[in-house]
């Protein structure tokens, strides 16, 4: 008997990462391979620099939002960010997070010390089971583009979700802008194999 | 069928489309902004109706009522305190009714994500004795669209679809039809019994409003909006209405005792549905955000009744799972787990929304308190600007509009301190006049600063008559800024651009030192919509050896700034606006080289 897919992902970053085409990329991915799906997104206010969140649940037909202890993976497209929304992962999860820093204005006017990688990266040992890092802003420069950092993501994470390469793949090069088509599939290679 | 993965608001055009529209129109607000974004991607060539992002609420609902009464399928969009605006045409129109069906989305936003309360929407469906539909989901609210429009149109009367931030923010795989190629004939058949609300006619017409309140109940209580699912043996009924009800559900498919479970869509809801519920079961728990609408009425039928107003469900806020979890875990006595939370050590930096680096506002604000000094009193508005707080600018933000009118108030209070008082270019066409003028008619002491960024920036860049062009792209007549404020009898007006410091502080002062109504318009692009314009500005750079660690540059507090070992330095973010550069008393600060 076919065990129901159900994957639970939590994409968070900073406004304006490109966190919402993150979500997308994978909530088309699911609908093409069939599958039901629903996501939410942050909008508005927040969007302005501010900390978003996105949830995408593969397999889903209920509600679009995670619970907190829910999430089988967590994509932080900030290293800060995976520590705030460190709540929302499994203890059996995974976690990806970009190393790439954005200092929010508040360490400069609140003085509050941004934290050091290795120190974020040892609390979220003890969240869930497998931590993965990596300077995926580097590898999306390095395919051709800073802003394939999203997408370069979802290749890290597609290794962890019930979705085929292929899939993604052909997603991606439909959402995102006709001249960037290869500069993203190489984005998500490279942060596949990362 | 095809299915495609839309947003909310998506799914809600779509439905529109492929129920067959004549008229939409509406004011940006999160979370209904995408609706109206939505239907104008759609059929750009071939496009058969008439769509407009209206100057506010109110407006826009009396345009669509007006394509109404002449037979057009109409919809009009607004977030939920937009319906404030536009109360005055609805809470008479359910009188008066409808020819063409008419939707008016109101989109609520529990928790108050990106508003200013967070007001529920079938409060006033019930006040004007309107149904509502409430949807659990995307794909439900599409579904809506066609059934509220012929359920409109059968009964003559408008109905609200109140979408809540989960469902309009919210995607999901969502079933394509086929636009509708169905044409209505337009025709306005005069009435003067119907569209003249004299008392004597509003007196039968209230008579009749009363009279289809229990045909519309019964007939929705057949529709798959309000489903009734009985479970044998089950001690506990949960009611549960919109996006409540899918937490529920998914609650409810990890539970192994029985429980009954209504699920409310659609208002109002027929008295026989839920006294059929009721009786079948020993208690009842009843689950909706916000205001405890269902609740009440399920009270007059009901003795044993867990909800908000015996304290089991909260009063404020947004639901979750965990939350529905735990509510319906204690009713049936059954242990909550909760999950623990995980132990992080470290006090985190908080990450609030910001005005964007090189943002012509935070400039703006600078300039204008170090005129007015920290004695003035700032009244502002809604928009990007009301994060002028972050800058100490910004001692007042109420609804739309209200900047001036506050800031007239607090000058003839009788205190002495100065009143500067900040608007958006959007806002202050949308109910920003009507206050300049009173303002000046009635001797106010205020300084306007009309922050025109040349777009509806928050939610989203939607164009305004400032712009001079449409929802679809159209030129259209550009409405001047200075030409209406001078007709608003202003005396004392400067346009300036806001990244020259220097000029924009001297407009100030002038204005700080005049007596009367002052009004500076301080213009410059949005920094999103001036890149997608192609303006493109050369960055700025911090030269070590010149930097003497003064901050003055940091505490400007751009987010393209940073400071390390006592020298700023900026980073990529910036979009070159040069304030910076001006700031430094040293002249660390140049043009980059690259």
């Amino acid at each position: 008997m076919a065990v129901a897919v159900s994957f639970d992902i939590v994409i968070v970053g900073v406004g304006g990462q490109g966190a919402i085409l993150a979500s997308d990329i994978v909530g088309k991915a699911a609908v093409t391979e069939g599958l039901p799906v629903t996501a939410s997104e942050t909008h508005g206010m927040a969007q302005r620099g501010g900390a978003v969140e996105n949830h995408v649940r593969i397999g889903c037909r209920y509600g679009s939002m995670i619970p907190a202890g829910g999430a089988d993976c967590l994509m932080s497209m900030e290293p800060l960010e995976a520590l705030r929304f460190a709540k929302y992962l499994k203890p059996d999860g995974v976690v990806v997070i970009n190393t790439e820093k954005i200092v929010p204005v508040s360490v400069y006017s609140h003085k509050t010390p941004y934290p050091e990688l290795d120190q974020i990266v040892e609390i979220m040992e003890n969240v869930c089971v497998n931590v993965k890092i990596a300077d995926y802003t580097g590898l999306a420069k390095k395919a051709g583009s800073a802003q394939a950092l999203n997408v370069a993501m979802i290749g890290a994470v597609s290794r962890y979700m019930p979705l085929k390469t292929e899939t993604l793949k052909d997603v991606i090069a439909k959402s995102v802008p006709p001249k960037t088509v290869a500069v993203n599939l190489k984005a998500f290679d490279l942060g596949r194999d990362a | 069928m095809a299915r495609e993965f839309l947003l909310g608001n998506e799914a809600i055009a779509r439905g529109l489309l492929e129920a067959g529209l004549d008229v939409a129109t509406g004011y940006p607000g999160t979370p209904s902004s995408e609706i109206l974004a939505g239907l104008v991607q759609y059929d750009v060539e071939s496009r058969k109706f008439h769509i407009e992002w209206s100057v506010n609420e109110k407006v826009a609902l009396e345009v669509a009522i007006g394509a109404s009464w002449a037979g057009a399928r109409s919809v009009c969009t607004m977030k939920h305190v937009g319906l404030n605006v536009a109360a005055d045409p609805f809470m008479t129109l359910s009188h008066t009714g409808v020819v063409g069906g008419l939707i008016l989305v109101s989109a609520d936003d529990p928790y108050c994500h990106s508003s200013q309360n967070e007001q529920d929407s079938r409060m006033y469906a019930k006040f004007a004795k309107v149904p509502c539909f409430d949807p659990q989901s995307p794909e439900e609210a599409k579904a809506m669209i066609k059934y509220a429009f012929e359920f409109s149109e059968r009964h003559g009367t408008p109905v609200i679809l109140r979408p809540t931030t989960r469902i309009s923010h919210g995607k999901s795989d969502v079933t394509i039809g086929n636009l509708s190629g169905i044409s209505r004939e337009k025709k306005f058949v005069k009435n003067t019994e119907r569209f003249v609300v004299l008392p004597r006619y509003t007196r039968s017409l209230l008579k009749k409003l009363n009279e289809r309140q229990e045909r519309m109940a019964r007939e929705l209580a057949d529709s798959p909006w309000n489903r009734l699912s009985l479970k044998a043996g089950a001690k506990i009924g949960i009611i549960a209405s919109g996006v409540a009800s899918i937490y529920a559900e998914e609650v409810l498919s990890a539970v192994d005792e029985p429980v009954s479970l209504l699920k409310i869509g659609a208002y109002p809801i027929d008295p026989a549905l839920i006294i059929q519920f009721v009786a079948g079961v020993e208690k009842v728990l009843v689950l909706e955000e916000l205001m405890p609408v269902v609740e009440e009425q399920v009270r007059i039928y009901a003795k044993n009744v867990l909800g908000k107003l015996t304290g089991e469900v909260p009063k404020e806020g947004e639901f979750d799972l965990l939350l529905v979890r735990c509510i319906v875990h204690n009713a049936l006595g059954v242990q909550v787990k909760m999950p623990t939370p995980p132990e992080i050590c470290v006090e985190l930096p908080q990450r609030p929304p910001a005005m964007c680096p090189g943002c012509a506002h935070r400039s703006t604000f600078y300039a204008l308190k170090s005129v007015f000094k920290d004695d003035a009193i700032y009244a502002s508005d809604i928009g990007c600007y009301t994060l002028g707080t972050q800058l100490n600018a910004v001692d007042t933000c109420l609804c739309m509009g209200a900047s001036i009118t506050i800031g007239s108030g607090l000058s003839i209070s009788g205190i002495r301190n100065r009143v500067a008082c900040t608007i958006g270019d959007s806002t202050f066409l949308h109910t920003g006049i009507q206050g300049l003028i009173n303002a000046v008619y009635n001797k106010a002491n205020i300084t306007v600063v009309i922050l025109d960024n040349r777009t509806t920036a928050m939610t989203g860049h939607q164009p305004h008559p400032g712009i001079g062009r449409t929802i679809t792209g159209e030129p259209s007549e550009e409405i001047s800024l200075e030409a209406i404020v001078k007709a608003c009898g202003v005396k004392y007006l400067q346009t300036v651009d806001p990244y020259d410091l220097e000029t924009t502080k001297s407009a100030f002062r002038k204005a700080y030192e005049t007596d009367g109504v002052k009004v500076v318009i301080a213009r410059q692009p949005c920094v999103i919509t001036a890149k997608k314009m192609g303006i493109k500005r050369k960055r700025y750079e911090v030269i070590p050896e010149l930097c003497e660690g003064c901050r003055r540059c940091v505490k400007y507090g751009c987010p393209a700034m940073g400071y390390c070992e006592g020298k700023a330095f900026s980073n990529e973010m910036c979009v070159g606006c040069g304030v910076c550069a001006k700031l430094c008393q040293f002249g660390a600060i140049k043009v980059r080289g690259d």
